[in-house]
């Protein structure tokens, strides 16, 4: 049952325009710095060929393309989570799923694995810039292992706390400038507050991306996203069930 | 299974407050298979509500609801399996197209064929349309080819033909009787006709409270008597056969009759004999019933 609502998810997701658009928009900004990133590499290679440890082209190139794709997802997925909940309230086609026999678990996991299965071909497409450069060179592939799951973990978190968002408004646009905002804010909460460690770091997904980013995979960080994604999926659930 | 028994939907003591403003208050609906039963009311009157809360839209603040004997707050998933619920407001997604909406609607309840309810909804020719570009007449059918794709036996049904032209009314109607001959159908509406037309039961809330609740015949033994000069009204209960006399809209006198009697000839005679001056005289229509139970408290 749970495959039907995200198979309807899906669906709705690629017939909309604006799904489209803003992944040909994520999909050139990313173009556009994996260009740029290889160029300065290209640029500096022989210089780099004399240091005694040189950063490799995994490091030079796909480690800032993911941090900027977690960048960009941190500001697109509350665009696509914005009419989750919020849309089927405002259209009242939501009475469609709370009169027929499933539970608001089923409705919200659906919708959420439909949302993640949409983001995960956005995420297969920023795996594909870096693995052309396998046509030249060699890459490291527990860097771009780490990178991956960190942004597959990191767009889950921010997928489910958009969902929850959007459950708490009619106005889809409320639902996106909501998520936006709360992202943006946790994110930005490790600023300025010195050494990591410190309980904003614990709370910002930013620092726990870093790590994935640098190559460091901590069952900490693993734990942190899982259970972000855990609490807002819940908080949702719990919602939907006040919705009744 | 719970197949055996008649009675399929049983609601106890419905209470609902939005804020301080009481919606519903206090009532109890029963509907048996094989039964169209009509919710009546002006509106705001609370039939919407009561249709949200037997359908496990809303929890009400108090009551028990239960759908073939199974309760629907205890066990909502295994009690929604036996409902078909079309909305005020049919819950459509508008960038869908037709055919692929139906088969969601029937997937969700575990269900795969669609072509049944296509057809008895008149919408073979559509199917590959959006449901965005579909007329209001189409769309409200397709409200309710949902409602029914997963053959329930409880269809509720909240006004069905708003929208429709007298046409797809009638068929609709027909198809309403048809559902309810061997399921169970609960509608809502504020047109008189079609409770007249189809209801096999009626329950007529006014201000979220029941009012009426019974058979629509034992209501229509009453008759209505217009007069150019109106006598007092002792003077019509006095005559043999007449239980009770009252003054109803635009003047007419409503008068009920006791069991048995039908003073209508009795009527016509006095009338003639003292001069009354008898403008009309027909058995009362449901409106008039209606507009006597629903009037404002003086």
């Amino acid at each position: 049952m749970i495959g039907v609502i995200a198979r309807k998810e899906i669906r709705t997701l690629f017939d909309s325009p604006l799904a489209w658009i803003i992944l040909a928009i994520f999909q050139v900004i990313l173009a556009w710095i994996f260009l740029a990133r290889l160029d300065a590499f290209l640029g500096v290679q022989a210089r780099l060929q004399q240091l005694l440890n040189p950063p490799g082209v995994t490091e030079w190139i796909a480690a800032p393309l993911f941090s900027a794709a977690m960048m960009i997802f941190l500001m697109i997925i509350p665009l696509f989570t914005m009419r989750l909940v919020a849309e089927e309230v405002r259209n009242q086609t939501l009475t469609l799923l709370i009169s027929a026999p499933i539970s608001s678990s089923t409705i919200v996991l659906g919708k959420f694995l439909g949302l993640m299965t949409f983001l995960f071909c956005a995420m297969l497409l920023v795996l594909l810039m870096p693995l052309t450069l396998l046509l030249g060179g060699k890459l490291d592939f527990g860097l771009l292992a780490s990178n991956f799951l960190g942004l597959l973990l990191a767009s889950a978190s921010f997928s489910a706390l958009g969902l929850y968002v959007s459950s708490l408004t009619r106005y889809p646009f409320l639902a996106a400038a909501g998520g936006v905002g709360a992202l943006l804010g946790l994110w930005a909460i490790s600023f300025g507050t010195g050494k990591a460690g410190n309980v904003f770091h614990l709370v910002s997904p930013s620092a726990h991306f870093d790590n994935f980013n640098q190559g460091l995979i901590n069952t900490g960080d693993i734990a942190y996203f899982l259970l972000f994604t855990f609490l807002f999926l819940t908080l949702s659930i719990w919602r939907l069930d006040r919705l009744k | 299974m719970m197949s055996d028994t008649s009675l399929l939907l049983q609601a106890r003591g419905l209470h609902l407050c939005y804020g301080c403003h009481v919606a519903v208050e206090n009532v109890s609906l029963e509907l048996k298979r094989g039964e169209v039963l009509g919710l009546l009311g002006p509106n705001g009157a609370g039939k919407s509500s009561t249709m949200r809360m037997i359908t496990g839209n809303i929890r009400p603040d108090s009551g028990k609801v239960s759908l073939c004997g199974i309760d629907l707050y205890d066990k909502p998933l295994q009690a929604k399996a036996r409902l078909g619920y079309l909305p005020e407001v049919p819950p459509l997604y508008r960038e869908m197209r037709v055919d692929d909406y139906l088969r969601f609607a029937a997937k969700l309840h575990g269900a795969k064929e669609i072509e049944t309810a296509k057809q008895k909804c008149g919408l073979k020719e559509v199917g590959r349309r959006l449901i965005g570009s579909l007329s209001k007449g189409y769309q409200q059918r397709l409200g309710i080819a949902q409602a029914i794709v997963h053959d329930p036996e409880i269809v509720v049904l909240d006004e069905p033909t708003s929208g429709l032209d007298p046409n797809q009314i009638r068929e609709i109607r027909a198809l309403i009787r048809e559902i309810g001959n061997s399921r169970g159908v609960i509608l809502s509406t504020h047109i008189l006709s079609e409770v007249e037309s189809i209801c096999d039961r009626v329950e007529i809330l006014n201000h979220g409270k029941q009012v009426y609740s019974g058979k629509i015949e034992a209501k229509k033994g009453f008759i209505e008597a217009g007069f150019r000069n109106p006598p007092s009204i002792e003077e019509i209960s006095g005559i043999e056969g007449i239980d009770k006399v009252e003054i109803g809209p635009g003047g007419l006198f409503l008068v009920h009759p006791r069991d048995g009697f039908d003073p209508t000839d009795t009527l016509i005679r006095f009338a003639q004999e003292r001069n009354w001056g008898l403008q009309r005289i027909n058995p009362a229509s449901l409106e008039a019933f209606f507009a006597e139970l629903t009037k404002e408290a003086p």
